[in-house]
């Protein structure tokens, strides 16, 4: 089962939520967690194990190999501006190219063939019956989308669908996300009871809606702010999984990178709650 | 005119709230520029009163006409983003899969496929509370580009501040390491970082510090909730000195920024007595940092 945690706001508590929740799962089943916030992948801070695989991540872009009749048609299929003709020469942008092959392939000369860059790389750990694989993506890179993508291959290929697998996607609502959240079974969506909050999560809940996925809410800092958040889930009928309470201790451990179930038994039984409502996913698949 | 740039790396740092209290403080000598356009929520606590809005256009996306469609599935083999689909027996192109390469376009044999102009949000130019002027933006859910709505948006707040011959635009960036924030921060002078001392907090700041160096922008930066731990505080400071980030200012863990939120407010309106000096404190100096070099 692919369950995504998400929120359009970034710092909500995410990733609290991804690596607290994976490792008192995994206490007693196998549980995969990755995280696919590739931007600022931040779950690994919270968890140790060893590595079982490291690997570089590649785009394919296209390089120009000088033998060719300058005709330009690759800058002129290339919709992204990622290839220019310049007198004598073929420039390509590989910041801006979306790897289509549109150029490469199209090209009479076949003098732009595709070749591998290095947009990220990718880690795999195992600690206990918890796998962990992030991917952070090489500063300077723009587009989160392709290693998100090929992230999730690697997950469908080491992994079994039957196992929970958890995704900690990257913040707001725009094709990032939309990448990290299209193909799972149920997505999280983790806000704070603060305007910011509520504002962020009616463009998520909206989003999840366009891609047509169930979900539920987790509220963290449960007890801070004001009362727009559990109105709205209630009027919307939406489902509340669980309330994280708002407590600097709470905070602290964060802080330090520490996993809060372990101290806090409040937080486990929310934990549990989550938990269940899973389980009766698997029912009300299996009917 | 001087271009500062807010921007955090990590989420939940108090970015928003700080450049709410600035555009505060900065009052009409500044355009306030919302470039955090995925999760744009400076408006909640500015209430800006719109005065001009206009659909934003980027990009392209493929539209299957089906009159005159053969069926060839030309399209499904050359597409990679798996944006082409058939289904009941005709061929579309899923919206939300779709990168507007236009290779399908290209390669249509019965020229079945247009490409057409994608609206991907809409922006604003607005009065706030204080009657400054504010441009800002929503982008559409699941679009594509919005690098370049953040440039949209931050063009059109200085070429207001220098029609109006103004010393200021104060951007509220994005977060994250890329087309974003690549976007909010190219032509900056100034950038803030906002962090606090967490791990994530920490870690979060070093990448996105590595991306601000490739730009060689000046950079400042203020630690939110300072005393949460610190350890990590120190950590943070021996990083600032060690890259030679001017130190702004620290601020204390503290439930004002949830509180003055909740009000619709600026710190600055809700609190005017510690966090409010300390805030003006950091003001005046990220203000004299910019005189610096003229
Ligand atoms: S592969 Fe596509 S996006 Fe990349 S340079 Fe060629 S045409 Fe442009
Ligand atoms: S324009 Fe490009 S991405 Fe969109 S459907 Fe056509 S080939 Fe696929």
């Amino acid at each position: 089962m692919d369950i995504a945690i998400a929120s359009g706001k970034g710092g909500t508590g995410k990733t609290t939520l991804a690596t607290n929740l994976a490792s008192y799962l995994a206490e007693k089943d196998k549980v995969v967690l990755v995280d696919l916030d590739v931007e600022e992948p931040n779950s690994g801070l919270f968890i140790n194990g060893e590595i079982v695989h490291e690997m570089d991540k590649f785009k394919m872009i296209p390089v120009w190999n000088k033998d060719c009749s300058l005709c330009g048609l690759c800058q002129e299929v290339c919709n992204y501006n990622a290839v220019l003709h310049l007198g004598v020469h073929i420039m390509v942008f590989s910041e801006l190219c979306h790897s289509c092959y549109a150029c490469s392939e199209l090209c009479p000369d076949s003098a732009l063939p595709m070749k591998p860059k290095k947009m990220g790389r990718l880690k795999h750990l195992q600690h206990g019956k918890l796998s962990f694989v992030e991917s952070r993506l090489e500063i300077g890179q723009e587009q989160a989308v392709p290693l998100i993508s090929q992230t999730k291959k690697y997950i469908n290929e080491n992994f079994y669908q039957e196992i929970i697998r958890i995704y900690d996607s990257p913040p707001g609502t725009s094709c990032p996300v939309i990448e990290a959240v299209k193909d799972v079974d149920y997505v999280i969506l983790v806000t704070e009871p603060t305007p910011f909050g509520l504002h962020d999560l009616k463009l998520t809940v909206e989003m999840i809606r366009k891609l047509d996925k169930r979900y539920g809410v987790v509220i963290n800092r449960f007890g801070i702010g004001d009362e727009g958040v559990s109105t709205y889930c209630r009027e919307e009928n939406i489902a509340v999984l669980a309330k994280i309470p708002n407590r600097r201790a709470i905070a602290e451990l964060y802080s330090r990178g520490e996993l809060v179930y372990k101290h806090f038994n409040d937080v486990k039984e929310q934990l549990d709650l989550i938990i269940r409502s899973f389980d009766q996913l698997v029912v009300g698949e299996s009917v | 005119m001087k271009e500062i740039v807010i921007i955090s790396g990590k989420g939940g740092t108090g970015k928003t709230s700080l450049a709410a209290a600035f555009a505060y403080l900065g009052g009409t000598d500044i355009v306030t520029a919302d470039c955090d356009v995925d999760a744009a929520d400076l408006h909640l606590l500015l209430q800006p009163e719109v005065k001009k809005a206009e659909d934003f256009y980027s990009g392209q996306l493929a539209r299957i006409d089906q009159d005159l469609c053969n069926q060839c599935g030309c399209c499904e083999e050359v597409c990679r983003f798996d944006a082409v689909k058939f289904l009941n027996g005709k061929y579309s192109i899923d919206t939300l899969g779709c990168e507007g390469c236009g290779y399908c376009s290209h390669v249509c044999p019965v020229g079945a496929i247009p490409m057409e102009e994608n609206n991907v949000g809409e922006w604003y130019i607005s009065t706030t509370k204080v009657g400054s002027t504010m441009v800002h933006a929503r982008l559409g859910i699941g679009a594509e580009n919005s690098g370049k709505l953040v440039t949209k948006v931050k063009n059109e707040a200085k070429k207001i501040a220098e029609e109006k011959d103004l010393d200021f635009v104060l951007v509220d960036g994005s977060p994250g390491v890329g087309c974003p924030v690549v976007s909010s921060l190219s032509g900056a002078d100034f950038v803030i970082l906002v962090t606090e001392p967490t791990v994530s907090g920490l870690h979060d700041l070093i990448r996105v510090h590595q991306l601000v160096n490739k730009f060689k922008i000046r950079v400042g930066c203020i630690i939110n909730k300072a005393d949460l731990n610190l350890k990590v505080t120190s950590e943070i400071k021996d990083f600032l000195t060690q890259e030679k980030i001017v130190h702004i200012g620290d601020l204390p863990y503290n439930d004002i920024f949830t509180n003055a939120m909740v009000n619709g407010q600026t710190i600055i309106e809700y609190d005017q007595n510690g966090l409010s000096a300390i805030i003006n404190v950091s003001w005046k100096k990220i203000k004299k940092l910019q005189q610096g070099d003229n």
